[in-house]
């Protein structure tokens, strides 16, 4: 039975949670994710999950308590944004290397300084290189969506990292939206029952993680988490399949917006993946050729899709919410481009930076990008391949 | 590239790891599943100057024996047996305890080096 039902995204995220039902949930608030643990609080003070609740002094021992949770066998999570995350960092490199299954939705949002609260990727992107699956969702259902998958996706035995589910702060997090949300049972079912494979409080199996490795072994025990990010892609896949089926909704590594036969195409993850696809239906209406591309799963990066889906493309726009400071643009082109290399097909590869500090992308500025790559395939020249979208130069 | 053994990382070793084998073989995350596997772990290498005994000054006292910090000294019949060289870290502590000065640490490169000149004369 499907419930059709207006939720925020942070109720949507905090509904996935209490069917979940965890058995640990240690968090500590920070806007704009607080309300989904707050919710969660309620949830667990009446009786509607049987979860062990952790009020904690910090993020950092918020991932520290879960992955205490995580290591001794429970099914665990925890739930952040911006700073939280940022102070969470070197726990979070911990859960990744012991391989624990954590789930973590992280309501994406800009750092200091200077303060500010609003949607920007510079959080996420912070801990691209960590070894945690990173999941991006375009609204509220996708969020939703992506929990339930997360869970199965986590704990899968050829993977077992953590995976941290984005949606963007306020634009999704805060504002109401219609989704769908499955049945408790159908949710059930669908995550089964958690079994650890090893667990430190199993007494009758010896266990010792988290050990010290010298140069003799550290450098393979990193590879392992290579291979299981290799692993992770497949799996994703998989039960985006099996999600199909219980829910009607398709999910894969990337969305393929129409594609198949354009000229031009934008890439971009989370909400602005709506605004773009929006902009890319007024234009082919115009006639235009033109599509978009939203990855997913960001770690593991689905390369091999993203040159499959973009291998007739003439022009490339890519749009990252968040600086490198490299000087060679945001964290997304620079992955996307290295992709494309290889092709060999001169395709022109653009960036955008945009958004920063909850700035809003406008479809007009979406316009704009399209109107720049027909300029680029027009003359074959691109002057600045790195555009600050938005900015007042 | 070559495909993944999705057997990744299941190595569950019992006889503890040794540096010749790879990814696959090796526990997940460096898990240790079998305690005082230590002893499998050869630390002696890490060694830069190695304790040697002096038979004649020896009075077999043992104080060497319950300082060591690594248990890298044998003792059979309440006497003392020589060094486990493969553990042995070099940190000089039976040398410095010993009553009697009964141990020597000798530089390991000065030993390589006597070693190479035997080879050569040879």
């Amino acid at each position: 039975m499907k419930n059709r039902v207006a939720l925020t995204g942070n109720e949507a995220v905090a509904q996935a949670m209490r069917q979940i039902n965890p058995d640990v949930v240690a968090a500590y608030p920070i806007t704009p994710s607080t309300e989904v643990v707050q919710m969660f609080s309620s949830f667990v003070n009446n009786g509607k999950v049987d979860t062990e609740f952790v009020t904690v002094e910090s993020e950092h021992s918020a991932m520290s308590a879960t992955m205490g949770a995580s290591a001794a066998g429970a099914r665990a999570m925890t739930c952040t944004s911006s700073q939280g995350l940022a102070y969470m960092f070197e726990v979070v490199y911990v859960a990744a290397s012991m391989r624990l299954p954590i789930v973590f939705p992280v309501a994406n949002r800009a750092l200091s300084a200077p303060i500010n609260i609003h949607c920007d990727h510079s959080d996420a992107m912070g801990i691209k290189q960590s070894g945690v699956i990173q999941l991006f969702s375009e609204n509220a259902q996708e969020a939703y969506d992506n929990m339930i998958q997360a869970i199965r996706i986590a704990e899968h035995p050829d993977v077992l990292l953590p995976v941290s589910v984005n949606y963007d702060g306020f634009i999704t997090s805060h504002a109401l939206d219609v989704l769908e949300i499955l049945d408790d049972d159908t949710v059930k079912e669908f995550i089964g029952e958690y079994h650890p494979q090893e667990a430190l409080l199993n007494v009758n199996e010896q266990l010792s993680m988290g050990n010290f490795d010298m140069y003799d072994y550290y450098f393979e025990h990193k590879y392992q988490q290579v291979a299981a990010m290799e692993n992770a892609k497949r799996v994703i896949e998989e039960v985006g399949k099996e999600y199909a089926k219980i829910s009607g909704r398709t999910y894969g590594l990337i969305e393929a917006y129409k594609l198949d036969d354009a000229d031009m195409a934008i890439v971009v993850m989370n909400s602005a993946a709506g605004s773009a696809k929006g902009v890319c239906d007024e234009l082919r209406a115009k006639g235009l050729k033109v599509g978009v591309l939203k990855p997913r799963a960001f770690r593991p990066f689905p390369h091999e899709a993203i040159v499959d889906a973009l291998k007739g493309v003439k022009a490339v726009a890519v749009l990252d919410r968040a600086e490198t400071f490299s000087t060679l643009g945001g964290p997304m082109f620079a992955d996307v481009r290295t992709a494309l290399y290889d092709l060999k097909a001169d395709i022109k590869v653009v960036n955008y930076v945009y958004g920063l500090g909850g700035r809003d992308l406008r479809l007009e500025d979406v316009e704009q990008v399209y109107n720049d790559l027909g300029d680029i395939i027009k003359t074959g020249k691109v002057d600045k391949f790195v555009r600050y979208l938005g900015l007042r130069e | 590239m070559t495909p993944f053994n999705r057997n990744f990382g299941q190595g569950r070793s019992r006889e503890g790891i040794t540096p010749d084998m790879n990814w696959r073989e090796l526990t997940k995350a460096g898990n240790i599943y079998e305690p005082g596997n230590a002893n499998t772990y050869e630390t002696g290498d890490w060694r830069t100057i190695r304790p040697m005994w002096n038979e004649e000054r020896c009075i077999h006292c043992l104080i060497c024996w319950r300082y060591c910090p690594d248990a890298s000294i044998f003792s059979t019949d309440g006497k003392f047996d020589g060094f486990d060289y493969k553990h042995c870290k070099g940190c000089g502590i039976c040398a410095n305890v010993c009553p009697t000065h009964a141990i020597d640490m000798i530089s390991e490169d000065e030993i390589d080096e006597q070693k190479e000149a035997r080879e050569n004369e040879e």
